[in-house]
C-alpha cells in the first residue's frame, strides 16, 4: 500500500515538474507570438526614443523609416500587390518559402541520413571514429559561404538541377549536428546495461536498436531542432549565388537591391523566412513530446 | 548439466598488467560451487568480490588460472544464456514497461511474442508486480525495479543467478522483505546463486556457503557453511545459531585483517 502512494505521489510529482498535458507546439507558438509581439514593440520604442535622441547620442541604427520602417508597414506590405495582375506579397513569400522549404527539407533528411550513418559508423569502431572524426570537423570549419557557389558551380556542370545543389548544401550544415549528437547520445547507456547486454549475449545490432537507439533519442531530437533551422539557413545560403529564380533566398537577395525604395518588403521576406524555420522547429518539438512522452522527466 | 555449476582454480586477475597503475584484483582463487548452492561471496571493498562474479560472467577475461561454469567455460556458458545478472543498480531500459523490460532477454533469444507474454506475466506474478506490468520503470519505488531486475533475470530459466550486491542501494525494511522473497524464490526454483554483498546478516541469513574474502590481492581467506535450518523464516533472524553464524562470519572477516564495524 505504501509503495502504491508512493508511486501516485511520483506521478504526481511528475506533473508538477513542468509535463503539461498542453502539446509543446501550442506552448512554443504562444511564446514565439509573445516573442514576437515584444521585439516589435522594441522596435517601435526605438524609433520613438531614437528620434528624441537624434543628435545628441551616437545611434548605432538611424531610427527614421528608410532603415527601419514601422512594424505596421511591414505587415502591411504583407497585403499589397507589387503589380495589378500579382496575388500579394503574402501569398508571393510563401510560395517562394515552399520552393526553399522543399529544398530545406531534401537537405535535411540527406543531412540526417548521412548524420545517422556517421554516428552508427563511429559508434560501432573507434578506428573509424580516430581515422574519420578529423574529416568530419573540419569539414564545418570551411565557412559555407565559400563553399556553397563550389557546390553550385560544379552541380551545374554535372547538369543537376539547382535545386539539387541547394539541397546538398543545406545538407552540409545539417549532418554535422547530428552526427556529433547521435554518436553522444549512442555512447549515453549505463555501463550496466551495456554489461547487461553481454551477459544475454546480445549481438551488435540489438544491442544498437534496443537499448543504444533509444537512449540516443533525446540527444538526436535536440540535434534535429539545430538542424532543422541549419537546413534553412543552408537553402537561404545556397540560393543566393544560383541562378535561380526561385526560393526565399533569391526574394531576400532582390528586396535588398530594392532596399532604398521599399525597406519593409526585406524585412517583411525575413519575418516569412524566420516563421518557415519556426514552424519546422515546432514540427520537431511535436514529435519529440510524442516520441519521448513516457520517459522520466519528459519536457 | 554439470553437478558444479562453478568451479575456479587458481584463478587471479591483474588489471592494467605491465602498466604503472597495475592492480591485481584476485588471486589464486580456488572455488567450487555445487548446483543449487546459495553462495554469498563477502569482503570489503576491494577484495574483488565483484570482479570475482563478472569472471564468472565472462564479462571480464582471467589473467590467471582455470574457470568453469556450468562444466563449461564461462564463454560458452554466456552464449548458452546458463546465466543471469542482477546489479545493484536495477538497470530498467527507461523508455520499456515493465513487461517490456521483463521480456528483453526473450527478444533477444528470439521468443515468440505470445510466449513472451506469457512468461513475463508468470515472473511478474513471482516478483508480486504483476499490476505493474504497463507501468513505466520510473513510477516504481526501488525496491519494486529491484524485483522486476529479478523477474528479468529469472524469466528465461537460468540455471545460475549472479547477483552484485542487488539489494545494497535499498532500505533496511525494504531489504529484509527482499531477502525473504529472494529465499522464497530460490527455493522454489532451485537455481544456483552466487551473491556478492557487504552484509554480514544478510550473506548468513541468505547462504549456504559464505565465502569470506580479503583485498590486496583479493584473496579467499575462508568458507563458512552456513547450516541453517530451512526454509530460513523471520524467526531465523533472531535464533542464537543465526547469531552464532554472524560471528564467526566477522571474527573470519576480522582474521582476514579487515576492520569490521
Amino acid at each position: 500500500m505504501e509503495v502504491v502512494e508512493g508511486t501516485s505521489r511520483r506521478v504526481e510529482a511528475r506533473d508538477a515538474s513542468g509535463r503539461s498535458p498542453i502539446p509543446p507546439a501550442f506552448r512554443s507558438l504562444v511564446w514565439f507570438l509573445a516573442i514576437l509581439g515584444s521585439l516589435m514593440l522594441a522596435w517601435e520604442l526605438y524609433k520613438v526614443v531614437g528620434r528624441a535622441l537624434e543628435g545628441t547620442v551616437p545611434l548605432p541604427v538611424r531610427p527614421d523609416n528608410k532603415s527601419m520602417p514601422h512594424v505596421w508597414d511591414i505587415l502591411g506590405v504583407l497585403f499589397t500587390r507589387r503589380l495589378p495582375n500579382e496575388p500579394i506579397l503574402l501569398l508571393v513569400l510563401l510560395r517562394e518559402s515552399l520552393f526553399t522549404f522543399r529544398e530545406a527539407l531534401i537537405g535535411f533528411a540527406v543531412g540526417t541520413t548521412v548524420g545517422f550513418a556517421l554516428a552508427i559508423a563511429f559508434s560501432q569502431s573507434r578506428l573509424l571514429e580516430r581515422a574519420f572524426m578529423p574529416y568530419v570537423v573540419a569539414s564545418q570549419t570551411v565557412p559555407l559561404v565559400a563553399i556553397a557557389p563550389i557546390i553550385v558551380i560544379w552541380g551545374a556542370k554535372i547538369g543537376w538541377p539547382v535545386w539539387i545543389s541547394v539541397s546538398i548544401i543545406s545538407a552540409y550544415l545539417v549532418f554535422f549536428p547530428v552526427a556529433i549528437n547521435t554518436l553522444r547520445g549512442l555512447r549515453s547507456p549505463d555501463p550496466t546495461a551495456m554489461e547487461l547486454m553481454r551477459s544475454y549475449a546480445a549481438g551488435r545490432r540489438d544491442t544498437l536498436w534496443k537499448v543504444q537507439a533509444p537512449a540516443a533519442m533525446p540527444f538526436i531530437f535536440s540535434a534535429l531542432k539545430i538542424s532543422a533551422t541549419a537546413s534553412v539557413v543552408g537553402a537561404l545560403v545556397g540560393e543566393l549565388p544560383s541562378s535561380l529564380n526561385q526560393g526565399l533566398g533569391r526574394a531576400l537577395l532582390s528586396f535588398m537591391y530594392t532596399f532604398i525604395t521599399g525597406p519593409e518588403k526585406l524585412f517583411a521576406a525575413i519575418l516569412v523566412a524566420s516563421v518557415l524555420s519556426m514552424s519546422f522547429v515546432g514540427a520537431i518539438a511535436t514529435a519529440e513530446h510524442y516520441v519521448l512522452r513516457n520517459r522520466r522527466g519528459s519536457r | 548439466m554439470s553437478e558444479h555449476a562453478v568451479v575456479a582454480e587458481g584463478v587471479g586477475k591483474v588489471f592494467n598488467a605491465g602498466s604503472s597503475d597495475q592492480v591485481e584484483a584476485l588471486k589464486g582463487i580456488d572455488l567450487t560451487i555445487g548446483a543449487g548452492e546459495f553462495v554469498s561471496l563477502i569482503g570489503p571493498s576491494g577484495c574483488g568480490k565483484s570482479t570475482l562474479l563478472r569472471l564468472v560472467g565472462d564479462l571480464v577475461q582471467p589473467s590467471a588460472g582455470r574457470l568453469e561454469v556450468n562444466g563449461k567455460t564461462p564463454h560458452r556458458a554466456r552464449l548458452d544464456r546458463d546465466y543471469a545478472m542482477v546489479f545493484q543498480k536495477a538497470t530498467l531500459l527507461e523508455w520499456r514497461t515493465v513487461g517490456k523490460n521483463v521480456q528483453l532477454p526473450l527478444e533477444i533469444m528470439g521468443v515468440d511474442k505470445a510466449e513472451r507474454e506469457r512468461r513475463s506475466r508468470e515472473f511478474l506474478d513471482l516478483v508480486q508486480l504483476a499490476e505493474f506490468s504497463d507501468h513505466y520503470p520510473w513510477q516504481l519505488s526501488g525496491g519494486m525495479q529491484q524485483r522486476v531486475a529479478i523477474a528479468r533475470g529469472l524469466v528465461f530459466d537460468p540455471a545460475l543467478l549472479l547477483m552484485d550486491e542487488p539489494f545494497g542501494a535499498l532500505d533496511e525494511m525494504t531489504r529484509e522483505r527482499m531477502q525473504m522473497e529472494l529465499m522464497d524464490i530460490w527455493r522454489r526454483t532451485g537455481k544456483t546463486v552466487v551473491f556478492v554483498t557487504h552484509s554480514i546478516p544478510e550473506a548468513v541469513f541468505l547462504s549456504t556457503r559464505v565465502v569470506v574474502m580479503s583485498p590486496r590481492p583479493g584473496r579467499i581467506t575462508d568458507v563458512i557453511d552456513i547450516d541453517l535450518t530451512q526454509p530460513r523464516t523471520f524467526d531465523t533472524r533472531e535464533s542464537t545459531p543465526y547469531y552464532e553464524k554472524m560471528t564467526e562470519v566477522r571474527e573470519a572477516l576480522r582474521a582476514a585483517g579487515v576492520g569490521v564495524e
